[in-house]
C-alpha cells in the first residue's frame, strides 16, 4: 500500500521542528507584505517593482556586511536602495506617463542587471559565524523575536504615518484622485512617496531574508509580489473572519504580518507533505486566486440573476 | 475676484474631432457675486469651469483669481483658491475614508501637508458644529465611511468641504443634476445658505432655467464657446423663463429650434 507507506513516512516531529523557522520567515515576508499593502490597498497601484527591490535589499545588505559594515547599517542602506527603486518606478509613471504596471515591470527588469552588478555574480554567501547578523537560521528563536520587534515597530510607524496629513493625502490619492486634486493634493507627488516607502519596506525585508538564509541570490525576489499579495489577502480574510467589524487600520497592519506567517506555515505544510517544491509557486498563485475570488463570488452568490430567476414572484405578495 | 481675459481652448486640434470649446471668453466677477451659468449641451459651461479650475492648460488667454495670475498653475496648486462641487456625487469625496477625514483633507486645502496628525481634536469640534448645521444628522456619524452616505448627503458634505477653508471662488458644476427633485432643492437651498454665510464668489452651472433665475445675483448664458448673454442686478430679478428663452433664441440665431428643445 503506497498511500499507507506515504503517511507512515510523514513524521509529525518534522512538521513541529520546521515550525519556528517557518514563523521567522513568515514574519520577514510579512514585513515585505506591509510594502505591498501600501501600494496594492492604499494607493490602488499594482507595483511589480517589488520582485526586483526585494533582491536589491538582499544584495545590498550582503555586500555591505561582507565589506565590514555593521548589519543594522547595511539594512538601512538596503532601505534607501529600495526607496530609490520605488522612486524610479514613481517617476516612470508620473513624469513619463508610463502605466503603473508597466513602470513596475521596467524597474523590476532593470533591477535584475543592477542586482547582478551589486552582487558581482548571481549570489553571495554571508557567514553568520564571521559576521554579527541581525537574524539567522542558525538561531531561529532570537530571529523570531528580532523580526517580530522590527515588524511591531514598522506597524506602529506606518499606523502613525498614514494618520498624518501626508499619509491621509496618500490614502485620498488612492481612493479618489479626482477629489484629491480638487482638495489641492499633488497626487503625482503622493504616488512617488508611497512607492518609495513601499519599496523601502520590501528591500528591508529582502535584507533580513538574506541574513536569515545566509546568502543573497539574484532570484530571491522572484514571485515576491505574489507572496506579498497572498499575505495581504490572507490577512484581510482572516481579520474579517475573526474580528469582522472591529478591524481598524492598526489591526489590519498586524493581520498583514500574520498573513505572511500563515502563508509560510502553509508552505511548511506543503514541504512536510512531501509535495514537490517545484509546485510551490503554482500553489501560491492558486491560493491567491482563490482568496481574491472568494469575496467576489460570495457577493455574487447572494445577488445572482440565476437565483432571482428561480425565486420568481413572492408567495405572500 | 475672477478675471478671464480672452480665454481660448480647442480640443483635439488638427484632427477631424477638432472642436473649439472656448472661443475667447472674457469675464470679470466682483467679490461676492453669485453667477448662474446656463446654456445647451456643448455650449462650453463645464469647459469654462474646468479651465478656471485648471483641469488642463488653456490655449491662450489669462485667468486670474483674486488678482493672482493662475494661468500657469496646475489643478492642485489652484485648489488653494477654489472650492468645487461636481455633478457626480461620487466625485467630490473619498468613499473609503471617514466623514471627518474627508473634512480634514478639505480643511488643509492650499496648505502644506506635513507629518502633523491628520485630524486634531479642536478640528473635530469644529466639524461637528459644521455638520450639525446641515441638519442631516451627520454630526453623529463622523467616523462613518463616506461611501455609506446617499448622493444627497455626499453633495451636502462636498459643499461643506468646499467652503470649510473659505475659497476665493466656489465652482458648482451642475451639482444637483444627479439628485432627485426634493433632494436637489434641499442641496440648492444649502448652497444658497453657505454662499451667503461665507460671502463666497460663486459660479453655478445649471440646466434648470428657473433655478438659474431664482438663485444668484447674475446670470450668464453660453453658446458655442462664447458668453451670449450677461444679466445682473434689477434686470435679473425681473427676468422670466419666457424672457430667457427668447433672449436665447436671439443670441443663438440659427440653432434656435434645437436649443430651445434642449433647454425647455
Amino acid at each position: 500500500m503506497d498511500i499507507l507507506a506515504y503517511f507512515a513516512s510523514l513524521n509529525p516531529m518534522n512538521l513541529a521542528s520546521a515550525l519556528p523557522g517557518n514563523i521567522a520567515q513568515g514574519v520577514i515576508w510579512g514585513i515585505m507584505a506591509l510594502g505591498v499593502y501600501i501600494t496594492f490597498r492604499l494607493l490602488d497601484f499594482a507595483d511589480l517593482t517589488v520582485d526586483g527591490s526585494f533582491a536589491t535589499g538582499g544584495a545590498v545588505t550582503v555586500v555591505l556586511v561582507l565589506a565590514g559594515v555593521p548589519a543594522p547599517a547595511a539594512l538601512l542602506a538596503a532601505v534607501l536602495a529600495g526607496m530609490l527603486a520605488g522612486l524610479v518606478t514613481g517617476l516612470l509613471h508620473t513624469l513619463l506617463g508610463i502605466p503603473g504596471i508597466l513602470a513596475g515591470i521596467l524597474t523590476q527588469i532593470s533591477l535584475w542587471s543592477v542586482n547582478l552588478l551589486i552582487l558581482d555574480g548571481a549570489n553571495k554567501a554571508v557567514n553568520v559565524g564571521k559576521y554579527a547578523l541581525v537574524v539567522s537560521l542558525r538561531n531561529v528563536g532570537s530571529s523570531i523575536v528580532v523580526a517580530l520587534c522590527i515588524a511591531a515597530v514598522l506597524v506602529v510607524l506606518l499606523y502613525w504615518y498614514f494618520g498624518t496629513e501626508q499619509g491621509s493625502a496618500i490614502r485620498a490619492t488612492g481612493c479618489n484622485p479626482h477629489m484629491s486634486k480638487a482638495q489641492g493634493i499633488n497626487i503625482d507627488g503622493m504616488k512617488v512617496i508611497a512607492l518609495c516607502v513601499s519599496n523601502g519596506l520590501v528591500a528591508l525585508s529582502g535584507g533580513l531574508m538574506s541574513q536569515y538564509q545566509g546568502f543573497a541570490d539574484i532570484k530571491m525576489g522572484q514571485g515576491a509580489i505574489v507572496i506579498g499579495l497572498a499575505a495581504v489577502i490572507i490577512g484581510d480574510v482572516l481579520g474579517d473572519a475573526l474580528l469582522s467589524r472591529h478591524m481598524n487600520f492598526l489591526i489590519r497592519l498586524v493581520f498583514v504580518i500574520l498573513g505572511g506567517v500563515v502563508y509560510y506555515l502553509t508552505v511548511g505544510l506543503v514541504v512536510w507533505l512531501k509535495m514537490p517544491t517545484d509546485l510551490l509557486k503554482l500553489l501560491t498563485a492558486v491560493i491567491v486566486a482563490i482568496f481574491l475570488a472568494v469575496p467576489y463570488l460570495s457577493a455574487k452568490a447572494k445577488n445572482s440573476f440565476a437565483a432571482a430567476g428561480k425565486r420568481g414572484v413572492r408567495k405572500d405578495a | 475676484m475672477l478675471d478671464l481675459v480672452r480665454v481660448e481652448k480647442t480640443f483635439n486640434p488638427g484632427t477631424i474631432n477638432q472642436k473649439q470649446a472656448l472661443g475667447g471668453i472674457s469675464l470679470h466677477l466682483e467679490e461676492g457675486e453669485f453667477v448662474t451659468v446656463i446654456g445647451g449641451n456643448g455650449a462650453g459651461k463645464s469647459t469654462m469651469l474646468n479651465a478656471i479650475a485648471g483641469v488642463w492648460p488653456i490655449d491662450s488667454g489669462v485667468i486670474s483669481i483674486g488678482g493672482v495670475n493662475v494661468t500657469g498653475l496646475p489643478e492642485h496648486r489652484r485648489a488653494a483658491f477654489i472650492g468645487r462641487v461636481f455633478q457626480d456625487p461620487m466625485m467630490g469625496t473619498a468613499p473609503s475614508m471617514e466623514i471627518e477625514e474627508n473634512l480634514a483633507l478639505a480643511y488643509r486645502r492650499g496648505r502644506r501637508r506635513g507629518l502633523r496628525w491628520g485630524v486634531t481634536k479642536p478640528e473635530r469640534a469644529r466639524y461637528h458644529e459644521a455638520l450639525a448645521s446641515l441638519g442631516l444628522g451627520l454630526e453623529d456619524r463622523m467616523t462613518t465611511k463616506v461611501g455609506l452616505l446617499s448622493g444627497g448627503q455626499r453633495q451636502a458634505l462636498t459643499l461643506l468641504m468646499a467652503a470649510l477653508q473659505k475659497p476665493k471662488l466656489l465652482l458648482l458644476d451642475e451639482h444637483t443634476a444627479a439628485l432627485d427633485p426634493a433632494t436637489a432643492s434641499k442641496v440648492l437651498e444649502l448652497s444658497d445658505r453657505i454662499v451667503a454665510e461665507n460671502k463666497l464668489t460663486t459660479m453655478m452651472i445649471t440646466h434648470n432655467m428657473s433655478d438659474a433665475i431664482r438663485h444668484g445675483t447674475r446670470l450668464i448664458m453660453m453658446n458655442g464657446g462664447r458668453i451670449v448673454l450677461d444679466i445682473s442686478g434689477k434686470e435679473k430679478t425681473r427676468l422670466t423663463k419666457a424672457d430667457l428663452l427668447q433672449k436665447f433664441a436671439e443670441a443663438a440665431g440659427v440653432q434656435e429650434e434645437t436649443d430651445r428643445m434642449l433647454l425647455s
